[in-house]
């Protein structure tokens, strides 16, 4: 097989290409290069491409008790046994429609206090001397290294009612009854914001390193206002880094599960938690996957257009 | 106008990180408190180092995970760079789109929603096929292959893309098979990218607890899942212990390893530049 000279791979292929791309190259498949192609790309098709069938095929299912807890897709005569009761009761318990609306508004507040954050950081990594750029990349990698779920307990400790900002403002004498801000939406924003930033900051980091210096220059030699230069300039150029940075929290973020869990109330529904004890706490397998699919249908657009960026970034 | 922009700039980057260390400041420092309750200061104390080490249950949780995440990485750096070398050098082909889409989504895939559909595939397999029997360290390391495949194949497609084919395409004009070109050509050029591309896929799998929650069955619990039952019932001073233990590894894993690219980069540069001196 690796004998084979890539270049000149056999056109005999099985299944010839469609005449409509004329430049896809036939018989990729049957190559050395196919075969070695195939290996990750079938890991991928039964891994992560496959589940999410199933997923939507139990999502029709009903919950019995028995092992695997649905009922199969199939009855015993061979008739599909579907429904939409799961959808429909999504719908019906507003449970739900309020969970998958606050996780987007948390997501999205949380997305632009990283941004708020970010912005201004990798801005000011691109603009430092070439010296000491690499080793603020790498303080800004640094945490994201170290474990996720430790670095959100970090948190509890510090906004608890007798934690590190309650306790320090009370021996300040600034006030002398403790805020409230574990189990709240502040401690989740907290959170995100804290976990992600990261996501953010390097995408942002990227574009704004590969900006030409010249150009503001030009602009500002010209007579623009350092202000002016930034909005006209600077920021129209940093749009891929924004964008790329803000799926890469915005995404995950709204369905994150240990962030609310550790650090939200109550009432801070966020519907990876929902679908969390729907699946471990409810033991209501199809419910969960209807959640997951919902979720997921919430996601399509910005996912789509993630993996757009992720395309022309190869491309280019 | 310039030095007020500047000055700025750099506060805006103190805040940040002030803001990204101050958390793990935090941890460490109380990981020291003699007192239970982590975050009222009462003595100097080491105590909660001792009681993480006589703590079975942690001990044996980190054995798995770090058994775990070596096998998940060495098989995520075998198929991500396959992943990898195929977006970014075999050219356009038949379903390469459909690649590209697997290979950026689990990116951003939240997490609750790879966990529960790779747990319902296993589940479906084991009724269909009788593979795998059970949950446990199996599914939990196919599960973290499959997240970690996807950022190694984004790290080397990016180091590949970085680097035009010319030298691969030179040495298979001197008749080198493809695979020697792979092992002689391209190998070295990308080992930075494998080295980092095992190091995230390491560090990934140690780190998660949702997807190995899903996918894992009765006996194995990894070390986030063990952490995260303690810390729900509140803040825990064995687990600053634990915490600062991680960070300081990776600190030093991570200044290593920055060192070692730094330097490697260096001296291709200087090398770079004594070639073009000699031909000149």
């Amino acid at each position: 097989m690796s004998a084979e000279p890539p270049i000149a791979a056999p056109t005999s292929a099985a299944a010839p290409a469609p005449a409509a791309e004329p430049r896809l190259r036939r018989g990729f498949w049957l190559s050395g290069r196919g075969a070695v192609t195939a290996v990750p790309y079938f890991w991928l098709f039964l891994f992560f491409l496959v589940p999410f069938a199933i997923v939507l095929k139990i999502s029709l299912a009903q919950p019995i008790i028995a092992q695997p807890p649905f009922t199969p897709l199939f009855g015993l005569d061979g008739s599909l046994q579907a429904s939409l009761d799961n959808y429909r009761f999504l719908w019906e318990d507003s449970l739900y429609l309020v969970a998958y609306l606050n996780s987007m508004k948390l997501a999205a507040i949380s997305t632009l206090l990283c941004l708020a954050i970010g912005y201004p950081m990798a801005y000011g990594m691109a603009k430092a001397p070439p010296s000491i750029r690499n080793i603020l990349l790498l303080l800004v990698i640094l945490p994201f290294w170290t474990s996720f779920l430790l670095r959100v307990y970090a948190w509890m400790g510090i906004l608890r009612n007798n934690g590190l900002i309650n306790n320090t403002l009370i021996w300040l004498g600034v006030i002398d009854q403790p805020i409230q801000m574990m189990n709240t939406d502040f401690a989740i924003y907290i959170g995100i914001t804290y976990s992600y930033l990261p996501f953010m900051i390097l995408p942002l980091y990227a574009a704004l390193e590969r900006l030409d210096p010249d150009l503001v220059e030009a602009a500002q030699d010209l007579g623009c206002k350092p202000w002016k230069a930034f909005a006209t300039i600077t920021l129209p150029l940093s749009i891929p880094g924004i964008v790329a940075g803000s799926l890469l929290v915005f995404i995950p973020a709204v369905g994150e599960f240990v962030i609310p869990s550790l650090l939200g109330g109550p009432d801070s529904l966020m519907i990876g938690r929902v679908l969390w004890d729907e699946f471990f706490g409810n033991r209501d397998w199809p419910v969960a996957s209807a959640v997951a699919i919902a979720l997921l249908l919430f996601l399509v657009v910005p996912i789509m257009l993630f993996q757009r960026m992720q395309l022309r970034r190869q491309g280019s | 106008m310039r030095g007020r922009r500047n000055w700025f700039l750099f506060s805006a980057l103190c805040f940040g990180f002030a803001f990204l260390y101050g958390p793990i400041l935090s941890l460490i420092v109380y990981s020291f408190n003699e007192s239970r309750l982590v975050t009222v200061w009462s003595g100097f104390s080491t105590r909660w180092y001792g009681e993480l080490f006589r703590d079975p249950q942690i001990i044996n949780a980190a054995l798995l995970s770090l058994r775990i995440a070596a096998v998940n990485a060495t098989f995520a750096v075998a198929l991500g760079t396959l992943a990898g070398l195929a977006i970014a050098r075999f050219g356009r082909f038949r379903g390469r789109l459909l690649l590209t889409g697997m290979i950026a989504a689990p990116l951003v895939m939240p997490e609750v929603i790879t966990g529960l559909s790779l747990l319902l595939l296993f589940v479906t397999l084991e009724g269909l096929v009788g593979w795998p029997s059970g949950r446990g360290v199996t599914t939990i390391t196919i599960a973290h292959i499959t997240f970690s495949m996807a950022y190694v194949a984004v790290i080397v497609q990016s180091r590949l893309s970085s680097l035009d084919g010319s030298l691969e395409e030179a040495a298979q004009d001197l008749g080198a098979r493809p695979w020697k070109v792979f092992l002689v050509i391209t190998l070295p050029i990308i080992a930075p990218a494998l080295i980092a591309g095992w190091l995230l896929a390491f560090t990934l799998s140690l780190d998660d607890l949702v997807i190995a929650s899903f996918v894992s069955g009765p006996g194995a619990s990894t070390l986030p899942m063990v952490i995260f039952s303690k810390v729900r019932l509140g803040v825990s001073p064995d687990v600053n212990a634990l915490a600062t233990i991680i960070v300081g590894l990776v600190t030093v894993a991570v200044v290593i390893s920055g060192w070692l690219m730094i330097r490697s980069d260096r001296r291709r540069e200087r090398d770079v530049q004594a070639a073009l001196a000699d031909r000149g």
